[in-house]
């Protein structure tokens, strides 16, 4: 058979096989690049923070020093800033998100339900800095004139969460930076919730009313039961974004070493923290103590990430087992 | 007849509350929006299009420079992580089906996909300007490829995906090699998609500050060296917002409303795409 093929034919064969072969490893290289450039990120970190992970010890994470003239620095205050920021975004946003979600998928007419959702995502298109201006120059004085003396009012002589809600009326707060993340971490909280709740089945839902139940209750008896891994996945995905986000945080928070009771009074977080020193900092350690922020920043956002994904596909993965 | 009362009372109630939710996402939009015309329109003029960033206290002055730094900056952004983006997610679409790294790189890239930007400018400075001894419009660039290029990937995923693997087998069947289904087929059918998941991500990287405070850094002067600090609007609005002269924070203001604009076409119309895609 081979001889009645025609040398040239079979030279042609030969060369597209080998260029096939060209062009499979060239995207599975590319595949693994993307696997490389994680590990890469992750050990140029570790390396260029070593530096000061030795000099500190573990006191890197305990301690509230920052303080570049005398070369102490801790990391105890951006993490606390990070942390509590992210946890009033998620306070204030999981409720609006499952709200916005509920009123999209279950309530809203048709002809509304594309608009208003498009609107919501549409919010998560617009710039970090966008929120960092807005909230600095519109919304920041606009909260100290007429929000932040309410909840003084209401929470502030309240034992043991008095203290955090007292404070001067001075704009740029880690509560302000934590409301402005809730607004930008809601399209993508809401938008995850929205698919986890319109992949619920129809047949569920009406045997439930079926039986007599209000809308409310197939939401929270059926739908968010039903629903429960995705929307944990969804709530983990907006953490992982706002632990991450850097400029809008960066103009409201005031930028301030100092560990605070107070919410009404400036912080700072580990991305304002590199934002606003990185390119000040001269001296191995200062960098070095610097990227470690950015080290624990990113171990941190990975783990989180991490989750959210697992829990995402393990939802995606019994939908597809029920669909086959 | 009491407990019925009460289940409809938090029906309505909780209803109600969803509403407000919605509202409330919806004020906040539209807030920012006003904000930004409101702040912006008026100081959006050709002077914004034709002079350069000018000095502090100066009356005059536009942001010329750093609208064609971001130009730049996102141009080569895009011609570095887009090629790579498209090549890795073939290989997820077509030739890693079966196999064990794919369900990994999937996972991976999901979660570079929203990890902090921040970080990936200090990676890339690390990477990039310490060993060239200078901040540069092309670290900027590759920081901003290390966001295109996880949106890419998982686009191109999913859009050569939708192409129906008949048609994969009649070219087959006719004889082709596998890279040229995968060019002239594939590709082919998937262009729209693949041109929309480039469009999202270019859109996602013209606003990006973070990653370009320490890497092209900026520059107040017309600039078309990559190999030189690089001036960039997101990083001007940065300075000049907080700054106390009035000329430059309403060009601050003027520079949002173009970035803000720019960036919402883009989703838009990359919705609008996908949207008809997927409702065929």
């Amino acid at each position: 058979m081979n001889k009645e093929i025609p040398a040239s034919v079979a030279a042609n064969v030969h060369s597209q096989a080998w260029g096939d072969r060209l062009f499979q490893w060239t995207t599975l290289f590319f595949a693994v690049f993307v696997l490389a450039v994680l590990a890469a990120i992750l050990l140029t970190l570790a390396w260029s923070a070593w530096p000061a992970f030795e000099h500190f010890g573990w006191h890197f994470l305990v301690s509230s020093e920052w303080n570049p003239v005398t070369l102490q620095f801790g990391a105890l205050t951006p993490m606390v800033g990070t942390l509590v920021t992210s946890l009033i975004a998620m306070l204030i946003g999981i409720p609006i998100s499952f709200g916005i979600a509920l009123f999209i998928t279950e309530m809203s007419p048709s002809w509304l339900k594309r608009p208003v959702g498009t609107a919501i995502e549409l919010l998560a298109a617009i710039p970090s800095i966008i929120y960092g201006m807005w909230g600095l120059f519109v919304f920041a004085p606009f909260f100290t004139d007429h929000i932040q003396p309410l909840m003084t009012d209401t929470f502030g002589a309240l034992p043991l969460i008095g203290p955090m809600f007292q404070g001067l009326p001075i704009g740029i707060s880690v509560f302000n930076a934590g409301f402005i993340l809730a607004i930008m971490v809601i399209p993508f909280i809401a938008a995850i919730m929205r698919d986890v709740f319109e992949v619920v089945p129809r047949t569920l839902k009406e045997s439930a009313y079926a039986m007599g139940s209000t809308r409310w209750e197939v939401v929270w008896r059926v739908v968010l039961p039903y629903t429960k891994v995705g929307v944990i996945g969804g709530i983990m995905l907006g953490l992982g974004r706002a632990l991450g986000e850097t400029m809008a945080v960066t103009f409201v928070i005031g930028n301030a070493h100092d560990l605070h009771l107070s919410l009404f009074m400036p912080g700072s977080t580990i991305s304002s923290t590199l934002a606003n020193e990185f390119t000040e900092a001269d001296g191995k350690l200062y960098t070095s103590s610097l990227i470690a922020l950015g080290f624990l920043l990113f171990v941190i956002t990975v783990i989180v990430l991490s989750f959210a994904r697992l829990l995402l596909m393990r939802l995606e993965r019994t939908q597809g087992g029920q669909k086959a | 007849m009491k407990r019925y009362m009460r289940r409809r009372v938090v029906n309505y109630f909780n209803q109600g509350m969803s509403v407000a939710a919605t509202l409330f996402g919806l004020f906040f939009m539209g807030w920012l929006m006003w904000t930004l015309i409101s702040e912006g329109a008026a100081y959006l003029d050709w002077r914004v299009f034709t002079e350069n960033t000018p000095g502090p206290g100066s009356a005059g002055g536009g942001l010329a420079n750093a609208i064609m730094g971001t130009v730049m900056l996102t141009v080569f952004g895009v011609l570095f992580g887009a090629p790579i983006g498209i090549l890795a997610g073939t290989y997820l679409c077509e030739y890693g089906r079966r196999s064990w790294i794919t369900p990994l790189v999937r996972f991976i890239n999901d979660v570079l996909l929203s990890a902090p930007s921040i970080v990936l400018g200090v990676f890339v400075y690390e990477v990039m300007v310490v060993h060239m001894g200078q901040f540069s419009g092309w670290a900027g660039a590759v920081a901003l490829a290390l966001i295109v290029i996880p949106v890419v990937v998982r686009t191109t995923d999913n859009m050569l995906g939708l192409v129906p693997d008949t048609m994969r087998e009649a070219a087959v069947a006719l004889g082709a090699p596998r890279w040229r289904v995968t060019v002239w087929i594939v590709y082919r059918s998937a262009m729209t998609g693949l041109v929309t998941g480039i469009v999202l991500a270019t859109a996602q990287i013209v606003g990006e500050t973070a990653p370009l405070l320490f890497t092209s850094l900026g520059n107040q002067f017309w600039n078309l060296d990559m190999n030189r600090p690089m001036p960039a609007l997101p990083l001007v609005i940065f300075n000049f917002a907080m700054s106390p002269y009035e000329r430059w924070q309403h060009l601050a203001w003027a520079g949002a409303l173009l970035i803000t604009l720019s960036v919402l076409i883009m989703n838009i119309a990359a919705r609008a795409v996908l949207r008809s895609r997927n409702t065929d």
